[in-house]
């Protein structure tokens, strides 16, 4: 019998499979900045003319910068929030503790309710509460739906530090906080970097949750939305959306990175295969 | 009980209430910011609006509707098809491609992983309006089509419908699935694998019995993260789906804006819910005795 990879490696059709999957997922999303550049109003083949004046024309846009510090704050509160709220769940739940089962259930239970019944679920609450809708409630609402994030992000890189060395670090006299704060932090801290930038992609991204708990504050996605209606706005919009793009990828490179190779001392990036 | 074992259960508790301690600020926000509201809409589904007041003494009346009218079965029934068939198609469509980094690539697979990603966190509203750019009236396809003179009209079929709806929700959730495919695809042992080849067993062979149900948790997974999500979606119903293409969650919006209805509101919500648990119960259950057979 032949020494075969075992599995199969799928031969060559694989790859071209897996180019043509990357096709599938990138060309919609190029085609924003491809058509932010394109000198005419109408979003059409064939393209007439290199511009930028889109991007000039959406700086100016005073309504735009409004929500975008908006979206900046509301994310910037809600992905420390959930971050902190992560790194306590998640210290717990790597560890046997009566009920874990409960708390890991409630903590990604808001991957298994769709974004608008959460919504609407809040909206009655705020409004049963005669709270009034501002970025205030926006951001409740995203801290929930990052929770699951950060605890997911932190869990994987707790499981990589050596409990070890928190004993040993209470042996020698420590008390746990400061065996958290010069231990533990430092080790999870590339994890609580990678959980930040997540939560803020995934509540500066958010739209349906902002829609029906931000009242008369608009948030950048919301503002987005409200400007689609309007063909001869379009080119704007996709000049602030390859921004987006731009910086959104970004983010998550560095997130992704950290959580993998960051700080070294931790399990290795992927697990090694065989060959 | 010894001297020692007494101290020892001391220690257990302190070490457990400290956990607790932790644990509860956390638990705190989700009782309040969660389970809550959530109640709150259970409970909102079994009042009534009556003028500009609400009722409430318990009723069935919501449900009675959301059950009997026909244009709510219609939305719920197309949101389950739409759903399960984005479900389907992106787990298939993703699986090799997670085959492919499980077990093709064998350096950078970090950098692959990382540009399957990307695209998944960026900007949502974008990317399924960069659909409209492509299936539109005057959309990249038509414009094509037009050009090399394949027809002599814009095709209106492509755009406003729930195949439309279909394309861009499989298009937004594609690298979803392959991450959970993935991380059980590398889990496996190749020791099993070599024990089948070397009791007879094809590559073909090798694959169904093993790689496939061993990698059946991911699969689980990722089909339930996908059908959560989709079957709840607003945003791409709304911007591509056209009348033809809506789904439950605009209804549940327009209860909540121009009809006023909160109450047929949340009943649409609680029974949308509802109809997600039941499913991925009976799902999760039919794909482990499926996985049994298979072996």
């Amino acid at each position: 019998m032949r020494a075969a990879s075992l599995p199969s490696t799928g031969g060559k059709g694989l790859v071209l499979y897996a180019m043509l999957y990357l096709a599938f997922l990138y060309i919609p999303v190029l085609l924003l900045p491809l058509f932010s550049f394109n000198n005419s109003v109408f979003i059409a083949f064939p393209l007439s003319g290199f511009t930028v004046k889109w991007y000039g024309a959406m700086a100016a846009d005073e309504e735009m910068r409004a929500a975008l510090w908006n979206s900046l704050q509301v994310a910037a509160v809600a992905s420390l929030s959930s971050t902190i709220l992560g790194l306590l769940a998640a210290k717990v739940l790597v560890r046997r503790v009566p009920g874990r089962a409960l708390f890991a259930g409630l903590t990604s239970l808001p991957l298994f309710i769709p974004d608008i019944v959460l919504a609407i679920a809040l909206l009655m609450l705020a409004s049963k509460l005669e709270i009034p809708l501002s970025l205030a409630t926006v951001v409740i609402g995203h801290i929930v739906i990052c929770i699951p994030f950060a605890v997911a992000v932190l869990i994987s890189r707790f499981h990589g530090v050596d409990e070890d060395l928190e004993e040993a670090s209470r042996d020698l006299g420590e008390n746990a906080w400061m065996t958290f704060w010069r231990v533990t932090f430092p080790l999870v801290l590339p994890g609580i970097v990678a959980s930040l930038l997540l939560t803020f992609i995934v509540s500066f991204d958010d739209f349906l949750i902002a829609f029906f708990l931000c009242g008369t504050d608009t948030t950048l996605p919301v503002y987005i939305w409200g400007e689609l209606r309007f063909p001869y706005k379009l080119p704007n919009v996709l000049a602030l959306g390859s921004i987006i793009l731009v910086a959104s990828g970004s983010l998550i490179a560095i997130a992704e990175w950290l959580r993998r190779f960051g700080g070294g001392r931790s399990c290795p990036p992927v697990r090694v295969g065989y060959r | 009980m010894s001297v020692a074992g007494r101290i020892e259960q001391r220690l257990l508790r302190s070490e457990a209430a400290r956990n607790y301690l932790l644990i509860s600020p956390t638990m705190t926000v989700l009782v309040f910011a969660l389970a809550a509201p959530l109640a709150l809409m259970i409970m909102y589904s079994f009042w009534r609006e009556s003028g500009l007041v609400l009722d409430t003494n318990p009723t069935l009346a919501q449900y009675a509707v959301a059950t009997t009218r026909a244009i709510y079965r219609v939305l719920f029934l197309r949101s389950l098809a739409i759903a399960s068939l984005v479900t389907l198609t992106t787990v298939v469509l993703g699986y090799p491609m997670a085959y492919f980094l499980a077990f093709r690539v064998k350096r950078g697979k970090f950098i692959w992983l990382l540009l399957l990603s990307i695209p998944f966190w960026t900007s949502y509203l974008l990317r399924v309006f960069a659909w409209k750019i492509i299936l539109g009236y005057e959309g990249l396809i038509n414009s094509g089509l037009l050009r090399l003179g394949l027809v002599s009209q814009p095709l209106d079929f492509l755009l406003y419908n729930a195949t439309s709806v279909v394309i861009a929700l499989t298009h937004s959730y594609a690298a979803f699935t392959i991450l959970p495919i993935y991380v059980s695809l590398e889990k496996i042992d190749p020791a099993l694998l070599e024990a089948a080849a070397d009791l007879g067993d094809s590559a073909f062979q090798r694959f169904l019995r093993i790689v496939l149900p061993l990698s059946l948790p991911g699969v689980i997974a990722a089909a339930v993260l996908t059908f959560v999500p989709v079957l709840g979606d607003y945003v791409t119903p709304t911007l591509v789906g056209g009348s033809d293409g809506l789904m439950i969650a605009n209804m549940i919006q327009v209860q909540f804006g121009r009809a006023n209805n909160w109450p047929l509101g949340a009943a649409l919500a609680v029974s949308s819910m509802a109809l997600v648990a039941v499913l991925i119960i009976l799902f999760v259950q039919a794909a482990q005795l499926a996985a049994a057979k298979i072996r």
